[in-house]
């Protein structure tokens, strides 16, 4: 039993309730802090451990697998909650200036709690019925805190959210009641072995799609998108920051875990199913970006866009391909986050979203405009920032199997990511501001300049960070990927026996 | 709307419901029952109460916020499984103790299990009754 599986969870949980109890005094937010930097401590030394150990695993209760609920984290697990830990802690900071007080006396800072707690849940279950009760736990937190303060637009945002996202984990218990029904097991490790045995190989390929569209859902795939730019620009900005960083991505996550682990008795078609729509997602995704007119609907899109390539990673399902995704799906976390951030600060020193009213960003706020550029160009994948080498991988790995097509229109798409941050570029910071206001940074009182400006330079050095030195994450990218498409180290671990 | 028939039994109805919700907590472990069973039946208890006089009057009677009292019990549930640890084994595994268990016979059996169940009472019993007090609360 590894305890370093069970504090990613159960530290938000509590960090949530304290905080929760403490909300009406400003004892409740420094809690909320000190809990995420627990929870980034713990994640550290999980992953510490999975580095030096390989793959961990507990039987929660003491049930042995494949009868109780398993917690494992190999490589990509590992480092999915280490980065939660990382946004979790850059939002709360942000949120300590960008939240209202009545926000906190709702309870903001337990149901992010709740939220990260989720998505850690997520990234550690080796149980696919426990994998569907994270999902619920992440849908009600992101809806309480997609709608917490209730004003009208937020609740058209939130209701489009919940309908559609309800609809997916539908389709995912359905899903999850099939395959039970066929093969007896639902522990994810058992269920490599079990899909072996089963005689309708025919059905297995459609509870497959059943996923497809689940994870689809959740991940914003084409055509399955819908809900998220409807909902994404309405909550407060650290709220969207965190919603575009994480929650996407543990539908691309799931995507990932279940069609390596589960679901590849029939490559040639599920893959290939998913190759197309990547390519649908990346290119739907950048056109919407290009047409959009405010700050943050642009970065949604943009969102969408992405997924395209993490997902395209995972469908040409090479050893170079999953390794994009894998390092792709990082950085995109760190750089979305980031440029929601920035979006947040000009919202407030200029304040507004909308590219037409925003301006004068460049001449009096020269320091946010450098750390948008840093974010915004490692978006569009110029080199050397963390973007490049995740388009990189994914591109060759499209290359080295012929498929020219994907490359080019993967590379195409990231040409039309750099005309729509030459957009908001162009709007926000380069013109003077249309009402003459002059956004200055310095004009913020410096309690929230410190909590706005520290996540947003602390992600933006990241990102530099990986694109300097990029040697080490992509070996680890490398070995993530073994690790992904030979399950064995997974399956013994987890079961306890050579399979 | 004002009904003394109503108001008659709800003083009868709610301390009864209150009662058995507990009798079914405690009955849960082996038997139909448990936490979140009892704590929709003690929600009842509440949400008549409601009914009968006001939601002002409810909360009055029951002194403290039902989403603190939902949140403590999440609390409880937790530790509830974080106890485990103290005895050096995994998360969740049930801890027992037979207080006055002679050979063969259990004696009174008392768990961790049980203290999880108060948990799940507790955020059941709180959760509903935020739900129900924000609905009924008049603007």
């Amino acid at each position: 039993m590894n305890w370093l599986l069970v504090y990613p969870i159960v530290i938000p949980l509590m960090t949530a309730v304290v905080s929760y109890l403490f909300r009406n005094s400003r004892a409740g937010r420094w809690i909320s802090v000190a809990g995420t930097a627990a929870l980034l401590l713990a994640s550290l030394l999980l992953m510490a451990e999975v580095l030096d150990r390989g793959v961990v695993a507990a039987q929660m209760s003491n049930w042995e697998a494949p009868f109780g609920i398993t917690l494992a984290a190999d490589l990509l697990g590992a480092v999915m909650v280490v980065i939660t830990a990382i946004t979790g802690m850059a939002t709360v900071i942000y949120s300590l200036s960008d939240i209202s007080e009545r926000l906190e006396r709702m309870g903001f800072h337990a149901l992010l709690q709740i939220l990260l707690m989720g998505v850690c849940g997520a990234f550690l279950t080796g149980d696919l019925f426990n994998l569907y009760v994270w999902f619920e736990v992440m849908l009600i937190a992101s809806f309480g805190l997609l709608v917490l303060g209730g004003d009208r637009q937020q609740l058209d945002g939130g209701i489009k959210y919940v309908m559609l996202n309800l609809v997916s984990t539908i389709m995912f218990l359905t899903g999850i009641g099939l395959l039970y029904g066929i093969t007896g097991t639902l522990n994810m490790a058992d269920l490599h072995l079990a899909v072996r045995e089963v005689q309708n190989q025919g059905l297995l390929t459609t509870i497959a799609v059943m996923f497809m569209v689940a994870f689809g859902v959740k991940a914003a795939l084409f055509p399955l998108f819908f809900w998220l730019p409807a909902s994404y620009h309405t909550p407060p900005v650290a709220v969207s920051a965190i919603f575009a960083g994480l929650l996407t991505k543990v539908g691309v996550y799931s995507l990932i875990r279940c069609f390596t682990l589960i679901f590849n008795q029939d490559v040639g078609f599920t893959h290939t199913l998913l190759l197309w729509l990547s390519v649908i997602t990346m290119v739907t995704g950048v056109l919407g970006a290009a047409a959009m007119n405010d700050f943050r609907r642009i970065l949604s899109f943009h969102i969408i866009s992405q997924i395209g390539y993490m997902v395209l990673g995972l469908a040409i399902y090479t050893p170079l391909g999953l390794m994009g995704a894998v390092f792709y799906l990082v950085h995109h976390i760190i750089v979305k986050a980031n440029l929601f951030f920035v979006a947040g600060v000009a919202k407030r020193i200029g304040g507004s979203t909308d590219l037409a009213r925003l301006g004068g960003l460049y001449t009096h706020a020269p320091l946010l405009a450098f750390l948008f550029l840093i974010p915004a160009f490692s978006l569009a994948g110029f080199p050397p920032l963390s973007g490049f080498w995740a388009k990189y991988v994914v591109v060759k790995a499209a290359l080295d199997l012929e498929m020219w097509g994907v490359a080019a229109i993967s590379l195409a798409v990231g040409l039309l990511t750099i005309f729509s941050m030459t957009k908001i570029w162009g709007a926000a910071f380069w013109p003077d501001h249309p009402d003459g206001i002059k956004p200055r940074l310095s004009d913020l009182p410096m309690g929230d300049r410190v909590a706005l400006m520290l996540p947003i330079i602390g992600l933006a050095a990241l990102t530099c960070i990986i694109g300097l030195f990029p040697e080490p994450f992509v070996q680890f990218a490398e070995r993530s990927a073994t690790q992904l498409l030979d399950p064995t180290e997974y399956i013994t671990t987890v079961l306890g026996v050579q399979p | 709307m004002q009904s003394l028939i109503l108001t008659t039994t709800t003083r009868l109805l709610a301390a009864l419901l209150l009662m058995f919700s507990v009798y079914a907590l405690l009955r849960g472990h082996n038997l139909p029952g448990g936490g979140f069973i009892g704590g929709l039946i003690g929600a009842t208890g509440f949400i008549l109460y409601t009914i009968a006089t006001s939601e002002v009057e409810a909360r009055r009677a029951l002194r403290v916020d039902p989403s603190n009292i939902a949140v403590v019990g999440l609390g409880i549930a937790g530790l509830a499984g974080l106890s485990a640890g103290l005895a050096g084994e995994p998360f969740f595994t049930g801890q027992w103790l037979f207080l006055f268990a002679e050979d063969g016979g259990k004696g009174l059996p008392l768990s961790t299990v049980l203290v999880f169940d108060i948990g799940v009472y507790l955020a059941v019993f709180g959760g509903i009754l935020t739900l129900v007090f924000a609905l009924e609360e008049e603007i």
